[in-house]
């Protein structure tokens, strides 16, 4: 029943507020997690007022004008973040329509733009948000070298979906790059470290620049992505598995003064410790406990709780795009082999926010950040809790996807479903 | 590679024994007769032997029997490898280990219908591709068992969470691709040290996509077949029509050589042998589908050549009929929420599983994954809480249906394994806590009453000969 009654809420919300100024709402009588997985508030009263946190107390007032949802006995937290998806790049990748995350042809990797390329009618975004996952990363997992374009971080709802749309620099370092890219990590390295060198500050480039002062500049997006690196503006994102390349990675961190962030990261947990003197974030799936192939042989379901025993920033990925949502589930497990709980649920909201550079407006409930706010029927990460209420950047959303139109209408066979609504 | 001739090998061999089975009628009665030939069906035979055990006790725990039944404050108890006695208040006979559970919950082991550990095992590398024999449409001489690598990590994290028998299937290329095997999950030196005695053979079959695409795509030559659903049917009825011609050539060989004829007995085709084998009723067809209408259609071959189809496999538009498939008695073999990823998972919806249920149809929860394999109670509990939000309500105990009973029945193992009732195997779990929870894990898994896994204890917790020597070698996993 209190799920109708949210779906129907839902939907008045949507007409009331579609052009005008957001609703103001009052989330009251839940548990509320504001910092993550802690900075637990009892019997809070959450003010969501113009799309934003307005504040967090416990046993507030509903001020006049404020439409209440009851989350009594319930647990609330922010929007929760995959990071590290093709959300909105990719519908039936397999003999489908366009998979746009993969620019298998393109040869510079570096300039790829989420914008170009996102699609904010795909079905897995509301598929993935009434789960209460309500912001992703997305990129790209493909190109003709070793570069991987350059990620976004997107809001599951709305207008304008995409927040950020450069937010870190994406490239492939493992295994299987190596073997595209000249046949040995030697050759991988050798091509990056090229690249990298050319892309100093008083690098070759400008010196050729100051010999043909005349010339326009060619324009080379490649360039341009390469020098939010350089500058420090995003992070090089990198996909890599091996210890010894992780160590390798460390170093090219400290060579070029760039930041650093690693993804996948089979074996980083073997050099923790390393990792968190460098300031280096590690994204992973924590699930991952197979010696997949000879990059990953170190692979283990407690490397989360490792990572973060070490003081490594750790952020949670999904299995793959289509299972977005069960980055939460992912998060339970990696509690299961020894995360705290509070670490777990930090890996899929303010972790991600600070890696990737949108903290300031996502990622904990303090005042003035977006309102994306999850009201849960008991503990977020089991098995059998599911979303009662989503609201992203302060909009109720429906929970409606076409799978639960798909559900509602097979529920109780007839001849013809086709019919039923 | 290209294959030069213009028809495939099953075919011309089916055509082959046609015409012997012509010359063999011109036999006279009467004559000197040649020995009988009989086909030796269980040419390798499973060398499985229970690991080492002892009677052991548990008591105090939550038990979940597997066919819909729970006891409170609990006690099982294992002896020579069987369940002995369930229930409360039961007494350990002398010597036997007891485990208190107090807090621990107890379950029949689980049994996954749908696996690739040791075709597709771990390290992925390409030399350890052996589960598609893509040559041709229809493999059914392929055994699966001769693919399986006894040493994959991936058998000893799926007895981490709970798997104590498997079925393994070739991959789903072909239209027929071969003999599955069902295993216990215990270490083995060789593949015939896993496999469940008694077990019948299974066949892998698939529909849709994958053959079509397989065979269609980018080779657009008559040699190879099929490209389209219509051309993957087309290919199933010829190969049952051929089949069928097999069976009567050598049940003519039998009447005749019975009635004293001294006949040969037809050309032996490996090939047929498996088809004949299903329309005997002695192999159980396993089939990859996704489709209701695939299903549906499936439906109608199976009655046209009187076979049994004992489960589809992914199965992920079954809610759209489970009507029908609960009519025809046949399984469908699901994930809780996988979907997408091509046209035919489009329509994957996360109360599939409840919805088979619901209809009376048997549901099985299945992995196709050596990641899902190590949490099938996971995904059970999904599913299960997916379906009491819609008001399906299923009790875990009945849940538990999907992961031991029904599977075992699809695999033709019930009257083995699958519930805890006195007498079964001993295969089993002890939970540390409530299984449908997340933060739960198998603290101990028997198998024929022998600890396969122990989590608190790193003497019982194997390491593969892959492992040795190597990073990660012994670590938690």
């Amino acid at each position: 029943m209190s799920m109708i009654k949210s779906l129907m809420g839902a939907s008045l919300v949507a007409l009331m507020t579609a052009g005008v100024n957001a609703e103001d709402i009052a989330i009251t009588g839940g548990t509320a997690f504001t910092d993550g997985g802690s900075g637990k508030v009892e019997n809070a009263t959450v003010l969501i007022h113009d799309g934003k946190i307005q504040s967090v107390t416990s046993g507030g007032d509903v001020p006049a004008g404020y439409r209440a949802v009851d989350a009594s006995g319930k647990w609330v937290t922010v929007g929760f973040m995959v990071s590290g998806s093709n959300l909105g790049l990719q519908d039936v990748p397999l003999s489908g329509n366009l998979n746009d995350a993969r620019a298998s042809d393109h040869k510079n990797g570096m300039g790829l733009e989420v914008k170009y390329a996102f699609n904010p009618a795909s079905t897995l975004i509301p598929i993935t948000r009434i789960e209460g996952v309500t912001r992703a990363v997305t990129g790209f997992s493909a190109s003709k070298d070793m570069w991987r374009g350059q990620s976004a971080v997107v809001a599951l709802a709305g207008e304008d979906m995409i927040v950020a749309d450069h937010v870190a620099l994406s490239i492939d370092m493992d295994e299987s790059a190596a073997r595209s890219n000249g046949g040995s990590r030697a050759a991988l390295w050798d091509s990056v470290i090229t690249t990298l060198e050319g892309a100093r500050p008083n690098g070759d480039d400008d010196k050729d620049d100051d010999d043909k002062k005349d010339k326009k500049p060619k324009y080379d997006s490649g360039k341009i992505a390469l020098e939010r690196v350089m500058t420090g503006e995003v992070p090089l994102l990198v996909e890599v598995e091996r210890k010894a390349d992780i160590l390798n990675v460390i170093e090219l961190k400290k060579r070029f003064g760039i930041n650093v962030v690693i993804t996948a990261g089979a074996e980083a947990w073997m050099v923790a410790d390393e990792l968190a003197a460098a300031g280096i974030p590690v994204v992973m799936d924590p699930s991952r406990n197979l010696p997949e192939d000879f990059d990953t042989l170190g692979n283990t379901s407690a490397a989360a709780g490792r990572l973060h025993a070490a003081g490594v920033k750790v952020a949670f990925m999904a299995p793959d795009t289509h299972n977005s949502r069960l980055v939460v589930q992912n998060a339970g497990i990696a509690v299961a082999m020894g995360m705290p709980w509070e670490a777990a649920v930090d890996a899929i909201s303010k972790n991600p926010a600070e890696i990737f550079g949108v903290a300031s407006s996502y990622g904990t409930m303090e005042a003035g950040k977006d309102a994306d706010v999850v009201v849960w029927n008991g503990d977020p990460l089991e098995l059998m809790t599911s979303a009662d209420a989503v609201f992203i950047r302060g909009e109720q959303v429906a929970l409606e996807s076409r799978q639960t139109k798909l559900r509602d209408r097979y529920k109780d066979l007839t001849r013809s479903p086709a019919y039923n609504k | 590679m290209k294959k030069a001739m213009t028809r495939p090998a099953w075919l011309r061999s089916g055509l082959a024994i046609t015409a012997m089975g012509l010359a063999l009628a011109a036999c006279q009665p009467g004559e000197e007769q040649g020995e009988f030939v009989e086909i030796n069906k269980d040419p390798f035979p499973s060398s499985y032997t229970p690991l080492a055990s002892k009677p052991t006790l548990i008591t105090n725990v939550t038990i979940l029997d597997g066919k819909g039944g729970r006891i409170d404050g609990g006690s099982i108890l294992m002896e020579g490898g069987d369940i002995k006695a369930v229930g409360q208040n039961l007494e350990a006979p002398e010597g036997a280990e007891v485990i208190d559970g107090t807090g621990r919950w107890v379950t029949p082991g689980i049994i996954d219908t749908h696996s690739h550990l040791g075709v597709y095992p771990s390290p992925g590398v390409r030399s350890h591709s052996d589960g598609n024999e893509v040559g041709e449409p229809v493999t059914a001489d392929a055994w699966v068992e001769h693919s399986n690598w006894p040493q994959d990590p991936g058998y000893i994290r799926a007895a981490a969470g709970g798997i104590t028998a498997l079925q393994l299937l070739p991959g789903s290329a072909n239209l027929v691709g071969g003999r599955s095997v069902t295993l216990k999950n215990v270490p083995g030196r060789v593949a015939q040290d896993m496999k469940f005695p008694g077990a019948p053979y299974g066949m892998k079959m698939a529909c849709g996509e994958n053959p079509k695409r397989v065979y269609g795509e980018g080779k657009n030559s008559p040699e190879f077949r099929p490209h389209t659903r219509m051309g993957n049917v087309a290919g199933y009825r010829a190969a049952w029509a051929e089949a069928q011609d097999y069976q009567r050539a050598w049940d003519k060989y039998e009447r005749d050589y019975k009635a004293g004829k001294d006949v040969l007995p037809p050309k032996r085709d490996l090939n047929l042998e498996t088809l004949a084998g299903v329309l005997n009723g002695e192999i159980l067809v396993h089939m990859h589908c996704y489709r209701a209408d695939d299903m549906g259609t499936m439906l109608d071959v199976m009655k046209e050549f009187n076979y049994k189809i004992s489960s589809f496999h992914h199965a992920v538009e079954s809610y759209k009929i489970a009507d029908k498939l609960a009519e025809d008695g046949v399984c469908s073999s699901m994930w809780a929420d996988w979907w997408g990823f091509k046209m035919e998972a489009y329509d994957g919806i996360r109360e599939n599983i409840p919805f088979v249920h619901k209809a009376g149809a048997c549901a099985i929860v299945h992995s196709d994954s050596d990641s899902g394999i190590q949490r099938l109670n996971q995904e059970a509990a999904k599913a299960l809480a997916d379906g009491r939000r819609v008001g399906v309500d299923i009790s875990k105990a009945e849940a538990w249906q999907w992961l031991s009973l029904n599977p075992a029945k699809s695999l033709g193992i019930d009257d083995k394994t699958g519930t805890l009732e006195v007498g079964k195997d001993a295969d089993v779990v002890l939970w540390s806590g409530d299984p449908f929870s997340v933060y739960t894990k198998a603290d101990m898994t028997f198998v024929d009453g022998a600890v396969t896994f122990d989590r608190h204890d790193p003497s019982r917790q194997p390491v593969m000969d892959f492992e040795l020597g190597q990073p990660g070698e012994g670590d938690v996993k």
